[in-house]
């Protein structure tokens, strides 16, 4: 861990929101991708089972 | 070979998919390394001491906010003239990210500010434009979510994107047109006057690599999520109508 001096929470905080924010952005769009992907995988199927 | 075949949506996630492990594998390098490489490896800088070290989060995640705009600028005219789906669903799908880029810039910047101008807060060109950016980001999403048929909340929110285009670049070039307020100009410059160390510049240069293929990376995604629903809507309305 470098020396941050009397800077330390100032400089943590800036990281930790926009570590926070890429995260939080990665995780709900990865999360989107494979409900919509499960969602029309089983809609295939059904549509392919009907038809 | 022609740039337009990439408007069809299975071309699209043929090329994608095949582009999406290494655009990832290049991100988690370059973001992590010159974070690393920032954070770390750098000296303080004689004035602002070790919050010095926010730039390499800061001046990235700003740059993308105005360039995420841009691209859905083009991707918005590339669908007003010429009515590919895939554009008008990558404009949708970067509006997030761009978003999120906005906030981490003004977020970062108003911890930034707080010690080196002892403000969170300055009504300044540079921040206000950002602000209002900020903004357009949150009014653009919402009129997608607002409006039912996808090709009517496409023509309208590319009509917001070509007005919120000015403030996009009001952003960007603020502190030049008004050159008054607290923001400083580019860090990044030719003048070396205003161009930062070298010992801060090569760290900065990597991370920006990094939110850029971040930024790619997460448009790639976000837009196949948008095709894939697109379909599964269709299907469903098919189901419906009982074919």
């Amino acid at each position: 861990m470098p020396e941050l001096g009397k800077y330390a929470t100032t400089v943590l905080s800036a990281y930790g929101v926009a570590l926070a924010l890429i995260l939080g952005l990665v995780a709900l769009s990865l999360w989107q991708s494979a409900r919509v992907r499960r969602a029309l995988t089983a809609q295939e199927k059904r549509a392919g089972g009907n038809g | 070979m022609s740039i337009w075949e990439y408007a069809n949506p299975k071309k699209f996630m043929q090329t994608s998919g095949a582009v999406l492990p290494w655009m990832t594998a290049l991100s988690v390098l370059t973001l992590v390394g010159g974070l690393f490489w920032g954070f770390f490896l750098t000296p303080d800088d004689y004035k602002q001491g070790s919050t010095v070290k926010i730039i390499y989060i800061h001046v990235p995640a700003a740059l993308m906010a105005i360039n995420a705009w841009v691209m859905m600028l083009i991707a918005s005219l590339i669908w007003l003239v010429r009515r590919h789906h895939v554009s008008a669903l990558a404009a949708k799908a970067a509006a997030p990210v761009g978003l999120t880029m906005t906030l981490i810039a003004l977020f970062t910047g108003a911890i930034w500010g707080q010690p080196m101008w002892g403000t969170w807060w300055a009504w300044d060109p540079r921040l206000t434009s950002f602000l209002i950016l900020f903004l357009f980001y949150l009014g653009y999403l919402a009129l997608w979510a607002a409006i039912e048929s996808p090709d009517a909340a496409a023509d309208l929110t590319s009509v917001l994107c070509l007005v919120g285009s000015v403030f996009a670049f009001l952003s960007r070039y603020a502190v030049l047109f008004w050159n008054q307020g607290l923001h400083q100009g580019a860090s990044l410059s030719l003048d070396q006057e205003e161009h930062v160390a070298d010992v801060f510049a090569w760290p900065l240069w990597t991370c920006i690599a990094g939110f850029v293929s971040l930024f790619v990376v997460l448009v790639l995604i976000r837009t196949r999520t948008e095709i894939r629903a697109r379909r599964l809507s269709a299907l469903l309305t098919r189901e419906r109508m009982g074919a």
